[in-house]
């Protein structure tokens, strides 16, 4: 049992000072999310309707609005992945465990955001 | 990691029947949490009968006739009975509420009574209450002002900057709005809760404050603004009908106001 006074407790180890930047970032992606993720869909539909192969993917992808859309929206995705998936985290982990998943989020969103906008990268000019 | 089940010696069991006197005419039954800590006992919920026709309209009394007329070991808070106090706020038919502005006709069937949810009991329907004030007091809940106080007067508030206040000075901390809250449930040691950032929100909004930064450097952090997620379950079961959501997404405003 503790004998710290509940002000202290309360008070803990003070106000970190941060947590702005992470609350506006996720409600500006998620709004950059809405018209993009609406344009991927579309785009992907019109793609498979149209019976699309490899080439015609291609093709569609290297021109420069789609290219640079596809970007955002990968880049966009990924990062409101990550900001999300740490709240949830901080939310309901608690104790060591929610350090380790809390790294394990960055990293894993960090490399799957990067390999997406590689593989983008390199279908829109290599083809 | 996450908690999925409670602690076996929190498990609630049934406990005692009390009929009513006599056993003629109209009944209501309460079915109210009982638990004493010190007695190793797990939680039980006692049910009583009580004839309507000879209790007052109100959820407060009932408990109270109970207490004087059926079981005097029924312990609760109470003191103004007239909802300005905030001492009775309990869990009425699965929403916190003040008791004595609750009529016990609002509610169908079995009235269910437990206290104010995920807060330790010290017995019964009294919920240890030390860490929300002590939140509510780390917030410096005082006008905070470096310029001097005029010779002559009070310190002037013009009647638009008062109407600010409308809506905020009402709240009686009697902490039912924080204790609805999940993210307070799951994290009220770090996130200071709906009651106190409303009240934090009270002197952000007094024209008069001049420590409107130190108090927005006080709350910039991700577990004591920012574990607020609009589930909005503080409006909705606020008694005095204010409405902290939008207290805490004024000061989530202000934070990026000021960036």
């Amino acid at each position: 049992m503790s004998l710290q006074s509940p002000l202290a407790r309360v008070r803990h180890l003070g106000a970190a000072k941060e947590g702005v930047s992470h609350w506006w970032g996720q409600r500006l992606t998620a709004l950059l999310l809405v018209p993009l993720a609406l344009w991927f869909v579309g785009s992907l539909w019109s793609l498979v309707v149209g019976g699309a192969d490899r080439a015609a993917l291609v093709d569609w992808l290297s021109g420069p609005v789609a290219a640079v859309l596809m970007l955002l929206f990968l880049g966009a995705t990924f990062y409101h992945l990550k900001l999300g998936l740490q709240v949830v985290i901080e939310d309901y982990v608690h104790g060591y465990c929610k350090w380790v998943l809390l790294v394990l989020n960055t990293l894993l969103c960090l490399v799957l955001g990067l390999a997406a906008l590689y593989a983008v990268i390199v279908l829109a000019v290599g083809g | 990691m996450a908690q999925l089940t409670l602690p076996q010696n929190s498990k609630v069991r049934k406990g005692r029947h009390f009929p009513t006197e006599g056993g003629a005419g109209k009944t209501r039954r309460f079915r109210i949490y009982r638990h004493d800590p010190e007695s190793g006992e797990n939680p039980r919920t006692d049910t009583y009968d009580l004839d309507p026709e000879r209790c007052g309209p109100m959820v407060l009394d009932a408990l109270i006739k109970i207490k004087n007329e059926v079981d005097s070991t029924l312990t609760f808070r109470r003191s103004c009975r007239e909802g300005i106090c905030g001492s009775c706020a309990m869990n009425v038919d699965g929403t916190n509420t003040l008791a004595c502005i609750k009529p016990i006709d609002e509610v169908k069937g079995e009235v269910r009574i437990y206290p104010l949810p995920h807060m330790p009991v010290v017995k019964d329907l009294v919920p240890d209450m030390a860490d929300f004030y002590a939140q509510y007091a780390s917030i410096e809940p005082w006008m905070k002002t470096d310029s001097a106080a005029p010779a002559t007067q009070e310190r002037l508030q013009a009647p638009e900057d008062r109407e600010k206040l409308d809506g905020l000075y009402e709240c009686i901390l009697c902490a039912c709005c924080s204790t609805s809250c999940p993210s307070y449930w799951w994290n009220g040691d770090r996130y200071l809760g709906p009651a106190t950032l409303l009240q934090a929100y009270r002197w952000l909004a007094d024209s008069r404050d001049e420590a409107t930064g130190e108090r927005l450097d006080e709350l910039e952090d991700p577990f004591r603004l920012y574990r607020c997620h609009t589930i909005m379950n503080c409006t909705r079961t606020c008694p005095k009908h204010l409405n902290p959501a939008k207290a805490i997404a004024e000061i989530k405003k202000m934070m990026v106001a000021r960036r």
